[in-house]
């Protein structure tokens, strides 16, 4: 019974959210909609079992790429009313669009209901291990089957990291402008800024 | 299979990386002025792997391959060959580069740590049993040589070189995923056995289609034509010890890796790669020889000509049989030593300023200004040509004689036609240097490193070299008796 009523609590709200990101006029609350329906749909994953893609939509989607989408949209300087324009003249292409994906919708569901596809050999290497939680089936095939791979792929990254770095940094030379020697600006004292003068009245400095 | 055993086989790349990590700590520590101590450092650590492997070449009889992390990798005569020839390549090339940079101040301890990670994945590309290992191996060796292709970031055309490099290797990465992504669906599996147990019985169309984009994917990693169209540009802008280092190494590294490929998993499915290997080769022969013509920067036409020489090493995999896998291993071989000497001396070209010479106009007369380099460069572009006396003659021939062998006389016959062509280039660079009037002031002197890759390679070109076929024969062998062949 509880699973039921959770399943509909966060079935409505992913779908509630999912509408509202769509719908928000100011992009910021978009992608606050957005981080609410992965939310739910970590709750969805979780009832049916799949812990470790729960826990993934909230580290990946919500924590990474959530964040990322939020500083794209604060970045951009987006002009709605521009945005807004072509929307009359576009509608009827809009509307065409989506009956086709109507169309494919409904053929796909009837396509499954008559039948389950034979798309190859179902005797491949994927049969779940079964008694042990996911995590541990992934984790396993990972960082046991593929320990090599997974190592390299790694220091691909790390290829790929050292080469953005070497390729866009330069080495500003001392004096230039935007150079910051951190350790100068440490020693600097108030005696060396400042000057203490007393000026008689009526005159002037020299600086 | 234990795991210390996965872990010894695959030594070389374990030993490399972790050099590779250290060496990037320092370089992070010591700046810039470390450049050179840890180019030592590099070379040092490829000679250690080079040593590994000869160690395991001698220990590995081809029933001893050893495969490693159940199936992912393996072990055997024919990688450990081909990375020996890998690392000796790239600490050729990292031999001549630090005095190249010096001249624009650009050089940077990342370059040969870069070149040691890209080491660490040609050497998965020889080994690779299973297309994921392969495509790992190959991205880690594009990734970083797509930096090194752009390092001189002041340089617009070192850039260009870089971008135009990497937006068309990324395309060709994503045709070979395409075609593998076919072949494990209809395989059900992505390690080559079981790749080759499914295709045992039939072979299905859509399977068909997957080799096909697979074998485009990597005749675009080994500048085979139809695919060769990014090779002159990438090498005229890449910096020369750059260049030097894509026409050598990593050829042979792609090279080993279609051969794999090809034996392995689609081993019983010769009939259907072999037209495309085919056309592949003389495609390459032929404008490879037709292209170099009308060049007048000399890494253009050494672009050309290594788009050339790809297409008689296709023709040993053409063939299909021991005798081309062996033939072609000898002849990757000797284009490796012809290719670094060639790009050597081309290094030696500067003029008393230090900047270096790269086009026609500046080698005329050269046999007057620089003798020993003039007559270096005339034996390395005769072997090149394939004139008789030299070394290079012998590879031709053994890929030749492998291609009559399997009935492919017109194969042969077109691929020697074409080799006339070559070997107008070849000898027009030969006459400009000894026949024309010396127009430039170059540079007298050259460091002792130059001289001796230079020296080494052209010996191995010399008709001295021929004291080596029995050897390199009975290696090449062991090598191409590693694939189970099908016939």
């Amino acid at each position: 019974m509880i699973q039921v009523f959770a399943f509909y609590l966060f079935a409505a709200l992913t779908v509630l959210s999912a509408v509202l990101v769509i719908t928000a006029r100011n992009p910021v609350h978009s992608v606050l909609w957005l981080i609410l329906a992965f939310f739910n749909a970590a709750g969805l994953m979780v009832l049916v079992g799949a812990e470790f893609i729960a826990a993934l939509l909230v580290i990946v989607y919500v924590g990474a790429v959530a964040v990322l989408f939020l500083f794209v949209v604060m970045m951009l300087n987006i002009d709605f009313a521009e945005l807004r324009t072509g929307f009359v003249k576009n509608f009827p292409l809009g509307i065409a669009i989506a009956l086709v994906l109507l169309a494919e919708l409904v053929l796909g569901i009837g396509a499954y209901q008559v039948g389950v596809m034979e798309l190859g050999s179902a005797s491949g290497t994927a049969a779940p291990i079964m008694g042990r939680s996911n995590v541990e089936n992934i984790g396993a095939v990972l960082y046991r089957d593929y320990l090599f791979l997974f190592e390299a792929a790694g220091l691909i990254l790390l290829v790929a990291m050292v080469g953005a770095i070497v390729l866009t940094h330069r080495q500003r030379p001392d004096g230039a402008r935007g150079h910051q020697d951190i350790g100068k600006q440490v020693r600097r004292r108030p005696e060396d800024a400042t000057v203490m003068t007393q000026p008689a009245v009526g005159e002037g400095i020299e600086l | 299979m234990s795991y210390a055993t996965s872990l010894y086989l695959t030594g070389a790349e374990i030993g490399l990386s972790l050099t590779g990590l250290v060496l990037l700590l320092a370089a992070a520590w010591g700046g810039q002025r470390s450049a050179r101590l840890i180019t030592i450092l590099t070379v040092a650590a490829l000679f250690g792997a080079v040593a590994f492997s000869v160690n395991l070449l001698g220990m590995a009889g081809n029933e001893a391959a050893g495969d490693a992390f159940g199936g992912l990798y393996r072990a055997d005569a024919f990688g450990s060959y081909a990375k020996i020839l890998i690392y000796l390549a790239s600490i050729a090339c990292l031999i001549v580069t630090p005095r190249y940079f010096a001249q624009q101040a650009a050089y940077r301890p990342e370059y040969p740590v870069l070149m040691l990670f890209n080491a660490v994945g040609m050497g998965m590309m020889v080994s690779a049993t299973d297309l994921m290992t392969l495509y790992i191996g190959l991205e880690m060796s594009s990734l970083s040589s797509y930096v090194l292709a752009s390092f001189l970031k002041q340089d617009i055309r070192s850039s260009e070189a870089g971008l135009k490099y990497f937006v068309l290797g990324a395309l060709a990465s994503g045709i070979l995923l395409y075609g593998m992504s076919l072949v494990y669906g209809f395989a059900g599996t992505t390690s080559y056995e079981g790749i080759r147990a499914a295709f045992a019985g039939q072979f299905p169309m859509g399977a068909l289609f997957g080799v096909v984009f697979m074998l485009a994917g990597l005749a675009f990693k080994v500048s085979a034509v139809p695919f060769h169209m990014w090779t002159p540009d990438v090498y005229e802008g890449a910096p020369t010890p750059a260049t030097a280092f894509f026409a050598s190494a990593p050829k042979v590294a792609a090279m080993s890796m279609l051969v794999r490929v090809a034996m392995d998993p689609f081993a019983g499915q010769s009939a259907s790669w072999q037209q495309i290997v085919i056309f592949a080769a003389l495609a390459s022969i032929v404008v490879g020889a037709l292209g170099a013509i009308g060049q007048q920067n000399l890494k253009r036409l050494l672009a050309y000509s290594s788009i050339n020489n790809v297409g008689f090493i296709l023709i040993g995999l053409a063939a299909a049989t021991p005798e081309g896998v062996a033939g072609l291993m000898i002849y990757l071989t000797i284009y490796v030593a012809m290719t670094l000497g060639s790009f050597v001396g081309l290094l030696m070209l500067r003029d008393p300023m230090g900047r270096p010479l790269e086009t026609f106009a500046d080698i005329s007369g050269l046999s007057t200004t620089r003798p020993v380099l003039a007559w270096c460069l005339l034996a390395l572009m005769f072997s090149l040509a394939g004139i008789p006396p030299l070394f290079g003659f012998w590879g031709k021939f053994v890929v030749f004689q492998a291609a009559v062998q399997a009935d492919m006389i017109a194969l042969a016959a077109i691929g020697i036609a074409a080799s006339v062509i070559g070997a107008f280039y070849y000898l027009k660079f030969i006459k400009v240097m000894f026949f024309d009037e010396a127009t430039r002031e170059v540079e007298k002197e050259s460091p002792v490193g130059h001289w001796a890759v230079l020296g080494i390679c052209t010996l191995i070109i010399s008709p001295l070299g021929f004291l080596l076929t029995k050897p390199l024969g009975e290696i090449a062998e062991r090598a191409a008796a590693s694939f189970a062949f099908a016939m």
